[in-house]
């Protein structure tokens, strides 16, 4: 925000992530059976509990319907033309980050992940997943000291089978929702966190999801279980290449906090949104919930959602512990003819919890921007709270805004309360602040970056000043 | 041409400005020279705020013919931001509320704009504010202002007043002021006043756009016009504001014997 070049350097360069890097991979066929699902079993080499755990879901999912309520509306995906499994070939089992193919490492640092030992950010872990596949986590031996387990969640059912069968599956059942059943019965590849009794874990651990092959969906799967009195942020971000097909992406996120810990974890979503005419973009379909499982726990999700074409994604707090919290704060951003239908759920189960929901939807271009949430206050959820708050703005005339709060009481001693409001950048506000050299596009920015401040606040700092550039960069051309 | 010429900064001539189709301006000339202070003055619908809107560039004016030369440039083929940067200043009738953004912020990257045009160095967070608390002294504004969003739940007198202060910080060397003392107690309407004839300076020029007599009380323009129809209908010394006020401005239609002398 202190000189206009930066802004400018941004938007003229619309999506700049969306390189496809050439390596060769190992793709599976196309289409989705139960060979298919012991086929990724087998490459992955996993014990049999885990098989299981597949074919289970994926019985679930058969007789499941694609879910059609929410204000989405996109064409009918044929399941089975999607790839499975994709992989950069590589040799199994890397043992250190110097066999891992250098066009990988030099995807990530394009994308400012850097990952090898000189140049890795400061403080940040990461765990860089391309397509089905993690392919390197740094600073694991320093997080080992500390008995913090970080690695991609194939490493971890092998290494830490118990855990994997106690957790997985146990905030988001196989059943849960189409989308849900769907990964559970294909995920390949993703993070597993743990953070033992007593931890505050040293650095910011943070996952890089990047999706390479065109007609392969990608079903990354995240669990991060934080025991008594620990804590953790965990941090997400997501790019894709500009293919002018649709590609699925559909996840699943489960933390578990018990006694006393605390989980804050916060999604930087780009993947690629199509482009102006609606042509391509990733189809993100996610289900993440958290459970605060233990007394006085927290979870916070904060987001900032601004790419796919589509996006399906409600982060979910479900506040068992007697004096949980948990947070739900969102920015989401519509251009073009994006659609999104997101918000949250706070299931409030024991007594004297708390939730606080921000939601700030900014919706440009022809786009849909909705928010649903749920605030539900169970029978035993004496003297609980929630406070919620839905901010639309639109730019332009031509976007739309919703928002479907749902509000469900069964505890008279409990509290909701509920603000919404919905503003439009106007003609004056701008000619207003160009009337005093700021030029258009900085001038939307600042107005767009004003309304998400409550938001931002909220994001780990680097990913803040990410976000509102990341902003800035998506309204391009969006207004007059 | 007169040595005066060389030290135009404006000149609009035979300008013709519509707004949603609906013709407003009907062939405006103007010329102001550095050092002058020019008051705008006519009824309601006469024209005058948009034409200080046409001289800013406000994208919902169109400009249908004629043309504003400003330092010899032709100001309607650029952009709105970049006519402030070059020193053209509108202070508006009514500032806009822009919630969200810090006034500090706004009024640094404001000036900031100014400055680099001027190739100037940029202020940096804590130079930036060393300045404007000495500027705000000058509108006596309270500088708690600056922590709040721009223009956001402040009185009518304090958005006069934020306005005043941008026109400090950004130094302009053409200010138009639409309506300035319009809702101001006295007491807030003298220091505005004394704002803006301590930044007038000799290369610099202002127009006052008001319908009262009671701001030229505190400000002497050099010259006075009085705009009805879209047009410049008369242009006098500081008396003709004082007869207006006396006699209304159906006294103007009536009278032949005040000429066009600028």
């Amino acid at each position: 925000m202190t000189s206009q070049t930066p802004v400018n350097e941004l938007v003229s360069k619309p999506y700049k992530y969306g390189f496809i890097t050439d390596i060769e991979t190992e793709k599976i066929s196309k289409g989705l059976n139960e060979d298919v699902i012991r086929l990724i079993s087998n490459k992955k080499q996993e014990p049999k509990f885990l098989l299981d755990f597949r074919l289970r879901a994926y019985q679930q999912w058969l007789k499941m319907k694609e879910p059609n309520w929410a204000n989405l509306g996109y064409p009918k995906l044929d399941y089975q033309e999607i790839i499975y499994y994709a992989a950069p070939k590589q040799q199994e089992q890397k043992k250190s980050l110097d066999e891992v193919d250098p066009a990988l490492l030099e995807t990530f640092e394009k994308l400012g992940i850097p990952l090898s030992e000189q140049k890795r950010l400061s403080n940040v872990a990461v765990d860089a997943v391309f397509d089905s596949v993690s392919i390197a986590t740094t600073y694991k031996e320093k997080l080992a000291e500390h008995g913090v387990v970080f690695c991609s969640i194939s490493e971890a059912v092998t290494n830490y089978p118990d855990l994997i069968s106690n957790y997985l599956g146990s905030v988001v059942p196989i059943n849960d929702n189409f989308f849900a059943a769907l990964n559970s019965a294909v995920f390949s590849d993703g993070s597993f966190v743990y953070i033992p009794k007593g931890v505050d874990c040293p650095m910011e651990l943070s996952s890089y999801f990047r999706i390479n092959s065109g007609d392969a969906g990608q079903f990354e799967r995240t669990l991060i279980v934080a025991e008594e009195n620990s804590s953790v942020s965990y941090l997400e971000g997501c790019t894709a290449p500009m293919f002018d097909t649709n590609t699925l992406h559909a996840a699943v996120v489960e933390l578990v906090a018990l006694d006393n810990a605390s989980i804050k974890y916060s999604t930087v979503q780009n993947w690629y949104s199509g482009n102006e005419k609606g042509i391509g973009g990733i189809y993100n379909f996610v289900t993440k919930r958290g459970q605060c499982k233990g007394k006085k726990s927290k979870i916070s999700w904060s987001q900032v959602e601004t790419g796919s074409a589509i996006t399906w994604k409600y982060p979910s707090c479900i506040l068992q512990g007697e004096g949980s919290v948990g947070e739900f704060y969102s920015v989401a951003l519509t251009n073009n003819l994006q659609k999104a239908d997101t918000g949250t759920k706070m299931i409030h189960v024991g007594a004297n919890t708390r939730s606080t929901i921000v939601s700030k939807g900014i919706s440009a271009g022809h786009s849909s921007n909705s928010y649903r949430g749920l605030v539900q206050m169970g029978p035993k959820a004496y003297g609980s709270r929630n406070y919620s708050q839905c901010d639309s703005m639109l730019i332009g005339d031509n976007a739309e805004a919703n928002t479907f709060p749902y509000i469900r009481s069964q505890q008279p001693s409990s509290q909701i309360e509920h603000e919404a409001s919905t503003c439009r950048i106007s003609e004056n506000q701008l000619f207003y602040l160009q009337s005093r050299g700021i030029n258009f596009e900085e001038a939307v920015s600042m107005m767009v970056s004003g309304f998400c401040r409550d938001v931002f606040n909220q994001l780990p700092m680097e990913f803040a000043a990410e976000a509102d550039k990341l902003l800035a960069l998506k309204l391009e051309g969006s207004v007059g | 041409m007169t040595s005066k010429d060389a030290n135009l900064i404006l000149e609009i001539s035979d300008l013709h400005a519509s707004v949603e189709g609906q013709k407003i301006l009907k062939g405006v000339n103007l010329k102001i020279h550095a050092g002058e202070i020019h008051a705008i003055m006519g009824r309601n619908g006469s024209g005058k705020s948009t034409l200080s809107k046409v001289i800013a560039g406000h994208p919902s004016y169109k400009v249908n013919s004629g043309s504003i030369k400003y330092l010899n440039k032709n100001l309607i083929d650029i952009e709105p931001e970049e006519r402030a940067r070059l020193g053209v200043f509108l202070g508006f009738q009514y500032p806009v509320e822009i919630p969200g953004v810090s006034n500090l912020e706004f009024l640094r990257v404001a000036t900031n704009a100014r400055r680099q045009n001027r190739g100037e160095d940029e202020l940096d967070t804590f130079e930036f504010e060393d300045l404007v608390h000495e500027r705000i002294k000058l509108v006596q504004m309270n500088p708690s202002f600056l922590e709040r969003s721009v223009n956001e739940g402040f009185s009518g007198g304090e958005k006069k007043r934020n306005e005043i202060l941008q026109m400090a910080l950004l130094e302009p060397t053409l200010a138009i002021l639409d309506e300035t003392d319009s809702g101001l107690d006295i007491d807030a309407l003298r220091v505005i006043a004394s704002g803006v004839k301590q930044l007038a300076q000799p290369d610099t020029a202002t127009i006052l756009i008001t319908h009262y007599q009671r701001l030229l009380n505190e400000i002497t323009p050099d010259y006075v016009h009085v705009m009805s129809e879209g047009k410049i209908l008369h242009t006098g010394r500081k008396e003709l504001a004082i007869e207006l006020e006396k006699s209304g401005y159906d006294w103007l239609n009536n009278s032949k014997d005040l000429m066009e002398e600028n």
